[in-house]
């Protein structure tokens, strides 16, 4: 197990190294310059901004200071806002995200193993067919169209929560469900396909026999089992989380990373754009990391398995 | 769960001998695995009907090109402006070409003075565009999307795949570590590296979903293929000699085609929703060109006041998603009846 940790940590550096390393350079072909107004500056303006920004020192040596700041957790300097660090831009909006991303995986999955169980032990019926066609549903309607359509008709037309900004948990509900309804649909798809299986498992059949109560089945002996898959959907969730929150975030205006990854992209911002990017790819990797030690934990048939490997 | 049979005294009677019965006879005609999965797939209504649409889609989508393109798409009528949708012989309000203003229903056509023989079935944009040549079209952007995003699928995911679990051992190592490394990038963050770098348009996002969707892919090849190659027929084809590209081609697509079938249809709603997606967000395909995503991004701007302009191209990006998602389920369980419950 250690040795296995060991090289899957060892990998995990080598993809963020390379991201950084290809990121980088692909920032550095870009054509153009970080300043709005270069024709009116002249060239020994330009010059002391080069030099404030580290521009006027050759590739290779800015490469290096870029990688050797990251290590301290130095990103580099925005374009965008003057002199603001990116990591102070990113850990002033990190905390809107998280908890955006934490709420919506954490409203997705706990309703996804609801509507999945209770279409598993109804199967066949039209409880069955309904959530079926709602997650069909779910998981087909984009995420921004749902954003749109449920701040228009719930928060401006009804009234119920506030339409847009961040400013309490009134606030998160509306995004929380837009961006959670994608992973609730794949969770209880997912959910009921295991629960059929677990249902038709010997030791449900023993259960029955001795005389359990349904829910005693279902709560104490079926529901356990076939949460163990669903540890790996923990991985493309953040994947689809980070993604929407990009959208959903513009459309609350909700001051987290995804908004201003938008609007670096559209001012060419590269220096907040590489932050952002090894962000997300950190995340990434982390939580596919995590993902795979506690599948290891709670299903001890798999660690014996990747003993061997 | 299991059905009870009811059973008469009569079903225990012994059948009278007949000379005609024959136990070899194969009462049910044979099927090739194709039209047994083709006989799977046409009981699945759903399916049957996605298929359709999507059917007709392509056809109404390719086949405006000739009528709705590049020239069509960036005339402006200024004085049309905004106009609701107005279908021929319908008189519902909202879809006769009257609009509601301050409580009463106004017949915008006549106030623009638009001659009484023109419909925009859909209503038009803000520019006077009519919004139907425009969904129409950027229905096609998607579809075209989504075929590139399945030719790359196909052409690299799965010839990575099988070269990956034929040749096993170190090639299949590397190969494994490099795809390990490309799937930990969030997809996401390539696309935008894409777009960046490249000029953002068509081309870019086909690129960028070209290069981060085919991973899946090879991976389930990579499996299935490790576990074909020790199969029988496999191993006599190796000893006759064939080379190892006929033996994929003759021998392991046509085992692995289950497989590539149904991993395509889960790429296709995927690069639908994210050129869609870019688009919306801004950074996709821009103006002049235009597709569902630019729609709905033009359409939720004034959504208050013409809640038309976002609504049609939203049903048309759903539709196609439940479609390509139905018509995925239904060939996954025709064609790999084992995971059907």
């Amino acid at each position: 197990m250690k040795k296995y940790l060991l090289k899957r940590v060892f990998y995990m550096a080598l993809t963020l190294f390379l991201v950084a390393t290809i990121t980088f350079f692909l920032m550095k072909l870009m054509p153009g310059t970080p300043y709005s107004n270069q024709e009116k500056m002249s060239p020994e303006q330009i010059a002391i901004m080069n030099q404030q920004y580290g521009l006027d020192k050759p590739i290779w040596m800015q490469y290096l200071l870029y990688m050797g700041g990251m290590l301290h957790g130095d990103l580099g300097t925005s374009f965008q806002f003057s002199n603001q660090p990116v990591s102070y831009l990113i850990s002033s909006r990190i905390g809107a995200s998280a908890q955006l991303g934490i709420q919506a995986m954490i409203f997705g999955i706990f309703f996804g193993i609801i509507f999945g169980s209770i279409a598993a032990i109804n199967r066949n019926t039209w409880v069955d067919t309904s959530v079926t066609v709602l997650s069909i549903i779910g998981k087909s309607v984009p995420n921004f169209v749902l954003a749109v359509l449920l701040q228009y008709y719930i928060a401006l037309k009804l009234g119920w929560f506030p339409i847009a900004d961040w400013d309490g948990f009134a606030y998160t509900i509306l995004p929380t469900i837009a961006l959670g309804v994608g992973p609730l649909a794949e969770t209880s798809r997912f959910m009921r396909t295991g629960m059929v299986d677990v249902l038709n498992s010997d030791y449900i059949e023993l259960a029955k026999a001795k005389g359990l109560s349904k829910f005693q089945i279902v709560y104490h002996h079926a529901l356990r089992n076939s949460l163990i898959p669903l540890v790996t959907l923990i991985g493309p969730y953040t994947v689809a989380l980070m993604t929407g929150s990009m959208v959903i975030e513009n459309i609350f205006s909700i001051p987290g990373i995804g908004e201003q990854f938008v609007k670096s992209i559209l001012t060419n911002d590269y220096p907040t754009i590489m932050g952002v990017t090894m962000l997300y790819s950190a995340g990434l990797v982390a939580v596919i990391l995590l993902t795979d030690i506690i599948y290891g934990i709670i299903d001890p048939r798999i660690r014996l398995a990747g003993n061997g490997d | 769960m299991e059905e009870k049979m009811k059973l008469q005294p009569e079903d225990f009677q012994a059948l009278e001998v007949t000379t005609e019965l024959d136990a070899e006879k194969i009462a049910a005609p044979s099927l090739t695995f194709t039209q047994d999965a083709w006989r799977r797939l046409k009981k699945n209504k759903g399916a049957v009907i996605s298929l359709f649409i999507v059917l007709i889609m392509i056809v109404l989508s390719f086949g405006s090109t000739p009528f709705v393109n590049r020239d069509t798409l960036v005339k402006s009528q200024p004085q049309y402006a905004n106009l609701p949708s107005k279908i021929p012989g319908v008189n519902i309000n909202g879809l006769n070409g009257k609009a509601e203003v301050g409580g009463v229903w106004v017949d915008k056509y006549a106030q623009a003075g638009v001659p009484k023989d023109k419909y925009f079935i859909f209503g038009t944009d803000y520019l006077g565009r009519s919004l139907g040549q425009r969904i129409l079209y950027g229905t096609k952007i998607s579809l075209i999307v989504a075929l590139v995003a399945t030719f790359f699928d196909l052409t690299i995911g799965v010839t990575y795949g099988i070269v990956s679990g034929w040749k096993g051992g170190r090639t299949d190592n590397v190969m494994q570590r490099i795809i390990e490394v490309i799937s930990s990038v969030p997809s996401l963050v390539i696309v935008v590296l894409m777009l960046v770098v490249f000029k953002p348009g068509i081309g870019s996002i086909i690129l960028a979903i070209a290069i981060s969707s085919w991973t899946t892919m090879a991976r389930m090849i990579r499996a299935e293929t490790l576990q074909l190659k020790s199969q029988e027929y496999v191993l006599a084809a190796r000893t006759l000699g064939e080379s190892p590209t006929k033996i994929a081609w003759k021998h392991l697509v046509p085992n692995l085609s289950s497989i590539i079938i149904i991993q395509t249809m889960y790429t296709i709603p995927n690069a639908i929703f994210f050129e869609a997606f870019l688009s919306f967000i801004g950074i996709g395909i821009s103006a002049p060109e235009t597709s569902l995503g630019v729609l709905l991004n033009e359409g939720q701007k004034n959504f208050q006041f013409l809640p038309y302009q976002m609504w049609y191209p939203a049903i048309v990006l759903c539709v196609l998603m439940i479609s390509f998602n139905l018509l995925g389920d239904g060939l996954r369980d025709a064609f790999d009846p084992k995971t059907r419950r």
